[in-house]
């Protein structure tokens, strides 16, 4: 009789687990947890890379910065998960981080058959190449028959092949999973060229090379990479708050908003300024966070210009595109009303 | 009625009710039935989650794109021709190939390896022991992984760059993209030469099986293993000259950034391979002692009694015996040896592991991707169990069958 009873708890029990065990929105998984948990690249310079006392700097860390002030506050309610490119898609989509923003370009593969949507663009890129000097090499077009560096499951290996069909080249890849170990296979020679992203490569030869000046940047940018942070289908909150919290920084940029001068900002009677940092209007309600959410972004993180002379001016980086579309480049946030 | 004599009743025992749980066989009946509910439920579950959640982030599932593009390009392929336009199961395919190639040299070169270090270790001479031994503890104890990456960076960064490759014979040029040899350009001739060699290994047999049913008979010996081996070079041999010996050589040329035409050897490979064999090679040195070691004394001895020299005495008489002990955990260390191999991603040889990964983050696909591996490695596996098995049975002493 004891024993009937133990089991026909424990089967009920396992069934009222089975019940309550439903999918939490991202949103209210994160508010409850406390922080957020942000997959960044495993160190990329300028982008996301732990410096000397392991704290984690670079564009996309503040990216992850900017959501956790927006939704409690503190900029440092923030965890990161280092991820190559392989594992980041499906530490995305099984929960295992809330979001990505490691350098992830915006494909329309990723954005439907990975179930993912990209809350908009805080870099526009292109893929680049980068050759030692000593092969005397001009132009991509003269790399017929080269051994290529690259990382798998990126849209960098899908655009090298694209390119060298195109141009009706061949090549050799070598393909390693880690940053690390495919920035070593080019600097001890193992391959003639090395393939990813422009930024890539300039933030590779600044901190890697053992001599930067013996490797050039080939000027052909064979493809668009417009890297952005990802959260999951089917959150549409967390969604919102992440896209959002982009814009605001870059709104901040374009209002002449930084973390240095809000606080003197504060007493302006610009309406695009009150409404920015709170003072009046409700946008924070509409998020269901505070309504300094903005505030607490450019006081906290920076705005995003103050986000790329901090992380990308040093490497050696030009705004280039990057810049406001006020000043001749393309960064454009929609309104914040 | 409380009283009522019934016939037995003080010394039978108090009968069990028949369906209620102190009944032991109902008991077990029932347990075993909320056991299995439990396990069907638990599946069907996971199962029914995984869709649902598939479904609501509109993630593509199915196995459809297995017949997309792939869209990226292959490092080797060096059984099957392919392009960046091929389909994506062709590269699983292409994949797959390698991972045989790895294993199958992996396993026959880690064998004999593995038996030659074991039988030193048991050798008389002290420094040939001291130097097994030495070589057996450090392979074994430094993870298989850090063993890979020293071997990568040994043969990828000790080489020159392929325009000063080093040419230590005409038409063969070791550099850091790999070791580019000559290969004879394909001719038909090459067809007929396999067919020549299956028929010289299928006549040696005949002629071992003839020449010991003739020993049993007569008590004549036979050159068993020279009549074998002329047969298995020279058969091939007569079918090329008879085709007018062609020897045009497929030369290895620097032409731009690489060496095209020819064969060639990859660090990738080499270093998988090397890194593979002798790690497994270790741990089967230590599973042929052990084989050696249960022989009995008495079995070495009588040996020697019989008036045979050590080594025809371990070939004849110990080696046979010592098999029973040493094929079941052989089979184990090939396993290890196949599985190992999917290590290969970290170095950038391209497996099916490595293939599989990389689809996987093309397409989103990861649940696909992933039962796509395990499926291959298990036939793979059962694959070389069962061989081994079969062959366990050929060797065990008949009679003593359990």
């Amino acid at each position: 009789m004891k024993r009937t009873a133990v089991w026909a708890g424990a089967l009920a029990l396992a069934m009222s687990g089975l019940g309550t065990a439903q999918a939490q929105s991202t949103f209210d998984a994160v508010k409850s947890k406390g922080y957020v948990q942000c997959g960044v690249n495993t160190g990329l310079a300028g982008f996301s890379q732990p410096d000397s006392r392991g704290v984690w700097k670079g564009l996309d860390v503040d990216t992850c910065r900017a959501v956790a002030a927006a939704m409690f506050g503190d900029a440092t309610k923030v965890r990161y998960s280092p991820l190559t490119a392989q594992q980041r898609f499906t530490a995305l989509q099984s929960g295992e981080v809330d979001m990505l923003a490691r350098n992830t370009t915006w494909t329309i593969t990723r954005d439907t058959s990975l179930g993912l949507n990209f809350a908009g663009v805080n870099y526009y890129d292109g893929q680049g190449f980068m050759v030692p000097k000593k092969l005397n090499v001009k132009s991509a077009k003269q790399l017929n028959g080269a051994t290529v560096c690259v990382q798998p499951g990126t849209t960098t290996e899908l655009n090298l092949a694209d390119y060298f069909r195109a141009n009706s080249m061949t090549f050799k890849p070598v393909v390693i999973e880690k940053l690390e170990e495919i920035n070593n296979a080019y600097f001890s020679g193992r391959c003639d060229v090395l393939t990813t992203d422009v930024s890539g490569l300039v933030s590779t030869r600044a901190s890697r090379a053992p001599t930067p000046a013996d490797h050039v940047i080939l000027p052909e940018v064979i493809s668009k990479e417009p890297l952005g942070p990802v959260v999951r289908h089917g959150d549409d909150r967390w969604f919102d708050v992440v896209k959002w919290s982009l814009n605001a920084m870059i709104e901040a940029e374009e209002l002449g908003l930084t973390s240095k001068n809000i606080d003197q900002q504060a007493s302006s009677t610009n309406p695009s300024i009150q409404r920015f940092i709170g003072a009046t209007g409700d946008i924070g309600k509409m998020l269901a966070i505070d309504n300094r959410w903005a505030y607490n972004i450019v006081k906290q993180v920076g705005n995003y210009g103050e986000s790329f002379e901090a992380n990308l001016k040093p490497l050696g980086f030009e705004r280039g595109v990057n810049e406001l579309w006020t000043k001749g480049g393309i960064m454009y946030a929609p309104p914040l009303r | 009625m409380a009283g009522e004599a019934r016939p037995g009743v003080g010394t039978a025992p108090e009968r069990r009710s028949p369906w209620s749980l102190n009944n032991p066989r109902v008991r077990a009946v029932v347990y075993q039935v909320a056991l299995v509910a439990a396990v069907v439920l638990a599946v069907w579950y996971l199962a029914a989650n995984t869709a649902h959640n598939l479904e609501v982030r509109k993630i593509a599932s199915g196995f459809g794109f297995l017949e997309r593009e792939a869209g990226f390009e292959i490092g080797e392929s060096p059984f099957i021709s392919y392009g960046a336009a091929d389909k994506y199961k062709t590269a699983l395919t292409v994949g797959l190939l390698n991972t045989f190639r790895v294993a199958l040299i992996g396993v026959v070169l880690a064998t004999l390896i593995g038996t030659v270090i074991g039988l030193a270790r048991l050798s008389h001479n002290w420094l040939i022991t001291k130097i097994a031994s030495g070589y057996i503890e450090a392979i074994r104890n430094v993870p298989l992984l850090v063993q890979l990456f020293f071997w990568y960076a040994i043969i990828s960064e000790n080489l020159p760059g392929p325009r000063d490759a080093v040419n230590p014979l005409p038409n063969l040029y070791l550099s850091n993209r790999g070791i580019a040899f000559p290969v004879f350009a394909s001719h038909p001739v090459h067809a007929w030469l396999g067919v020549a060699l299956l028929a010289g290994i299928a006549l040696s047999w005949l002629l071992a099986r003839w020449a010991s049913a003739r020993q049993a008979r007569t008590g004549q010996p036979f050159p068993v293993f020279s009549a074998g081996a002329a047969l298995i070079l020279g058969l091939p041999f007569v079918v090329f000259l008879v085709a007018g010996a062609p020897t045009t050589l497929n030369r290895p040329e620097l032409s731009g950034f690489n060496y095209t035409g020819g064969g060639v050897l990859t660090p990738e490979f080499a270093a998988l391979l090397a890194g593979l064999t002798l790690y497994t090679a270790a741990f089967i040195a230590e599973i042929v002692r052990a084989g050696v070691l249960a022989v009995d004394r008495g079995q070495f001895e009588a040996g020697a009694a019989l008036g045979l020299r050590p080594r025809r005495a371990m070939h004849l008489v110990i080696l046979p015996q010592a098999l029973r002990v040493i094929v079941p955990p052989l089979t184990s260390q090939f396993l290890n040896l196949t599985k190992n191999s999917s290590l290969a991603v970290a170095i950038g040889y391209p497996d099916l592991v490595s293939i599989a990964n990389t689809t996987m983050n093309q397409t989103g696909q990861a649940i696909e991707g992933i039962a796509i591996i395990m499926a291959v490695y298990l036939t793979i596996s059962l694959s070389i169990s069962a061989i081994m098995n079969w062959y366990n049975k050929t060797i065990a002493l008949k009679g003593a069958a359990r």
